[in-house]
């Protein structure tokens, strides 16, 4: 390596150790979601409750792992606006159909 | 201006392929990576399964033009489990018509649209030297290969092929015979290949572009493959996980798409049912919705570049065909379900796909209408990719129009499902796309090849093949109001109410035998063509866009230099300028 | 021949090609993934009677394997950290330890998929059964195509350390994204599947 990138690299060390520290709290806090999550669904809330309760909590973790593992809280415009995209669509694909044929009509 | 150097003192990155020595001939025209051989090999493939995919829709035409006639020749051949005494059986005109869907649209055209021209031309003509993943390209194409094989072996097995529509509607595609289960592991395979693609053009497009090509300085062709390849992206997806529920269906006894209750010939079902059928239909359209702009958007970008250029002005309206573009990409994601209108759903929902029908009509027009105008006041060249661009755009005109019935509601009542439903998408593909394709390969033919293709034969096989579309389709959609449905193996014969519309069934056939023919010129022209067509320079059409500075063939690389663009893509008979031309590529 | 920006940042998008390759894989099996959500929403809501989850799967064990698939992607991000630090030694650790979760997830899935076979219970028996195999089914196929290229880059792929150290470090992270992806999805599967 040339002696730039040795510089950036040292640079980065620092940077690292504080990615680091992250990482271990967001395990933490993925893994009291978790626990929290199973005891609880142990409740037996209502079922629109309940699907609220345990998406809210799943999005929470999926958030933490999205922007921390991933590293997506400091990833580029490009990257967002890819995603934006998908989001946006995949709303569509979740709730359209659903919709359409709420009343069931060729069911049973 | 090298540009590695984009971080200071960083090793320039080696790449793992072996340049320096010549590779063999497997590595060089089999198993390439070069984005041209990988180009060629889809067009080519794409040609034979479009030829292919056209026969089985001949041989279906003498069943609709005579229905129990006995078949001369080819009728033996085809052997008694499918045409008996050389006439042919229901089941295996519904193999031909399931097959002829899917060959032309998923082996045919989008390999050929996309594959061959995108991968071909795009690289060149944003100035790099090859895809961003050249591996990943060479996979794409393999993949697709063994979907072709697939579906070919398919035809092949007890039962034969897939006959249950390129729709492959459930619950009747979940009880077909084997071929059924073959189509859906092509399809995986298909898939695959085009999601794998569009990662490929994305990453391109947006990272390889040369110094000074910004967005709204590229060639038109380009924008149309960049939207091209997040439709693909985004919509094949759920088609794969509708494919994977249809095998379990078949393969593992589930029922996602069997309701309670379903009785199939006579028994009752002894699955557990609960399914929803619709849901096939939802995931499929999702896809194949979007899948129809996969189908015209690179033939609006071949016809943009050789209007332009055969025009010697600048497209009219550029801006505004690239906002409409990226809007028509959008908007294609959320009218699905205007195929679906006649499935029992509610008023609200009908109302919004509808809507969004209606609104997904406005930037097709922007398009249609900018290209038109492009024509004013300009110094029009009717060499052959011209009169194919020309070609073009009435016929997507008619197209478009007949599609607008069908996106209401209520007027699509009488008409869904009819020959008018044919007559209006084939419109668009037939003469619409594949003209625009026909006009890309004479086009870009001299940068593939570094000769020409031959005029007489050029125009002989434009004269021809428009007749013969016009006379194939337009009869189409009076048999359709008349009320004659789609998929009848007998072209609605045994109907009392077709039988005044009947004829028009055998103008149809005539048509389409007639169109065969005139195939003959293009097929015989391009082979000839590639060992004996007129040499040619770099840049035989005096075009702008970035391609024409690489030498024809262009070499492992592309670029004798790096290309860097200094001005927009249309610049033709700017005033002041020594040439009627300004290349894009010209400091 | 060589292909810019395979390890260079392009200056105005502030990407290498294969982090934009990889989100845009990513976002087809959002859809993919998402077609199987839509699905199940679509079956339960027409459905006249839905199994709670605990009442046919296994809750601990299932909670068990999402622990240890978080714990693979602490791992996972670790082995790319201490990559990004030059420490090859100890990326080789992290790498070997995420390939290991893996494997433990996949026998844990062995286990659950036997049992309920063993006690009669298969894709074809109800809807919510046909589902669940399916949705954890194709998330297992991708658990094992990510371990496959983890294990890659953990053997015989890793001596790309030594030749161009950023761009394996750069292969490693992509490689980490579609790990941490798999890790996301199984962390919606989860609830949906077995707590609802």
């Amino acid at each position: 390596m040339t002696s730039d990138h040795a510089a950036a690299a040292s640079d980065h060390a620092a940077d690292i150790d504080k990615h680091v520290r992250i990482y271990i709290t967001v395990f933490v806090a993925l893994m009291v979601l978790t626990i929290i999550t199973v005891l609880i669904a142990r409740v037996h809330l209502p079922i629109p409750i309940a699907i609220s309760v345990a998406m809210l909590v799943a999005i929470i973790k999926g958030s933490l792992v999205a922007c921390y593992f991933m590293h997506l809280i400091s990833e580029k415009k490009l990257i967002y606006a890819v995603l934006a995209l998908t989001l946006a669509f995949f709303v569509v694909l979740l709730a359209l159909p659903a919709l359409t044929h709420a009343d069931g009509y060729w069911i049973h | 201006m090298s540009e590695h150097a984009a971080v200071a003192g960083a090793k320039p990155h080696v790449a793992h392929e072996a340049h320096h020595e010549e590779l063999g001939f497997w590595r060089k025209y089999v198993f390439s990576v070069d984005h041209k051989v990988i180009g060629i090999q889809y067009a080519v493939t794409g040609l034979l399964f479009l030829f292919f995919g056209f026969s089985l829709m001949m041989l279906m035409r003498w069943q609709l033009a005579y229905p129990g006639a006995a078949l001369p020749l080819v009728g033996r051949i085809l052997g008694e489990s499918r045409m008996p005494g050389g006439t042919m059986l229901p089941e295996f005109y519904n193999e031909l018509g399931a097959m002829h869907g899917t060959i032309m649209v998923f082996l045919g055209v989008v390999p050929l649209a996309v594959g061959g021209f995108g991968n071909f031309v795009l690289p060149l003509q944003i100035g790099a030297p090859d895809m961003a993943f050249p591996r990943l390209n060479m996979l794409s194409y393999w993949s697709f290969f063994l979907g072709g094989v697939t579906m070919l072996a398919s035809f092949f097995v007890p039962g034969g092929a897939a006959q249950s529509g390129w729709t492959s509607y459930t619950p009747l595609s979940v009880y077909a015979s084997s071929g059924q289960t073959w189509w859906l592991i092509g399809m995986v395979f298909l898939i695959t290949s085009s999601l794998l693609g569009a990662v490929n053009f994305i990453t391109t497009t947006i990272q390889l572009r040369a110094k000074g090509l910004t967005f709204m300085r590229f060639p038109f062709f380009v924008w149309a493959q960049f939207v091209t390849a997040f439709l693909l992206l985004l919509a094949f997806p759920p088609l794969e996980a509708a494919a994977v529920l249809q095998l379990m269906d078949r393969v593992a006894g589930t029922s996602f798409f069997l309701p309670t209750g379903l009785v199939v010939s006579g028994q009752a079902l002894t699955n557990a049912g609960g399914g929803n059928t619709l849901l096939w239909q939802h995931l499929f359209w999702f896809l194949a919705h979007p899948e129809v702009y996969v189908l015209i958007l690179p033939a609006m970008g071949i016809v943009a570049e050789i209007v332009a250029n055969n025009t010697r002005k600048p497209l009219w309206g550029y801006r505004s065909m690239v906002y409409s573009l990226v809007f028509l990409g959008f908007m294609s994601f959320i009218v699905w379900a205007h195929h679906m209108f006649m499935t029992g759903m509610g008023t609200a929902m009908a109302a919004f796909f509808q809507t969004t029908t209606m609104i997904i009509s406005i930037p097709s027009v922007v398009i249609l209408t900018a290209l038109i105008i492009s024509l004013w006041g300009g110094s029009i060249r009717f060499n052959t990719p011209m009169l194919f661009a020309l070609g073009f755009l009435p016929m997507f005109g008619i197209g478009g129009l007949t599609g607008l019935p069908l996106g209401l509601n209520v007027a699509d009542i009488p008409l869904h499902d009819t020959y008018y439903v044919i007559g209006h998408f084939h419109y668009v593909v037939a003469p619409g796309t594949i003209f625009a394709l026909f006009a890309g390969v004479y086009f870009w033919f001299p940068k593939a090849t570094g000769r020409r293709m031959n005029e007489t034969l050029g125009v002989i096989h434009f004269i021809g093949s428009f007749i013969c579309m016009n006379v194939i389709f337009m009869p189409m959609f009076f048999l359709g109001m008349a009320g004659v449905s789609r998929r009848l193996y007998d072209g609605g014969a045994a109907y009392d109410f077709a039988q005044p519309v009947l004829h028009l069934n055998v103008i149809s056939s005539w048509g389409a035998w007639m169109l065969a023919l005139f195939q003959l010129p293009f097929i015989f022209n391009f082979f000839w063509s590639i060992w004996k067509g007129a040499r040619t320079e770099e840049n035989p059409w005096q075009a702008t866009t970035l391609e024409w500075a690489a030498p024809s063939p262009p070499p492992h690389g592309n670029f004798v230099q790096v290309p860097q663009a200094y001005r927009g893509p249309y610049e033709y008979s700017v005033p002041g300028a020594a040439k009627d031309f300004v290349p894009q590529y010209e400091a | 021949m060589d292909i810019p920006y395979t390890v260079e940042l392009r200056r105005d998008t502030g990407l290498n090609n294969g982090k934009i390759g990889i989100w845009l894989f990513l976002a087809s099996e959002v859809m993919l993934f998402g077609a199987l959500f839509a699905t199940y929403i679509l079956l339960r809501t027409g459905a006249q009677t839905w199994p709670r989850g605990d009442t046919i799967l296994n809750v601990p064990l299932a909670t068990f394997n999402t622990i240890v698939l978080i714990s693979s992607s602490v791992t996972m991000v670790m082995a790319w950290a201490s990559l990004m630090r030059g420490r090859f030694g100890t990326f080789r650790m992290y790498m070997g330890a995420t390939v290991l979760l893996g494997g433990v997830f996949l026998v844990v899935k062995y286990f659950e998929y036997s049992h309920k076979f063993h006690d009669g219970l298969f894709p074809s028996t109800n809807n919510f059964l046909a589902i669940y195999f399916t949705l954890t089914g194709l998330h297992m196929l991708h658990v094992m195509g990510g371990m496959a290229v983890n294990a890659y880059f953990w053997g015989p792929g890793a001596k790309l350390w030594k030749t161009d150290p950023a761009w394996f470090t750069n292969r490693v992270e992509n490689s980490g994204l579609f790990w941490h992806f798999v890790d996301l999805v199984w962390i919606f599967l989860f609830p949906t599947l077995y707590l609802l």
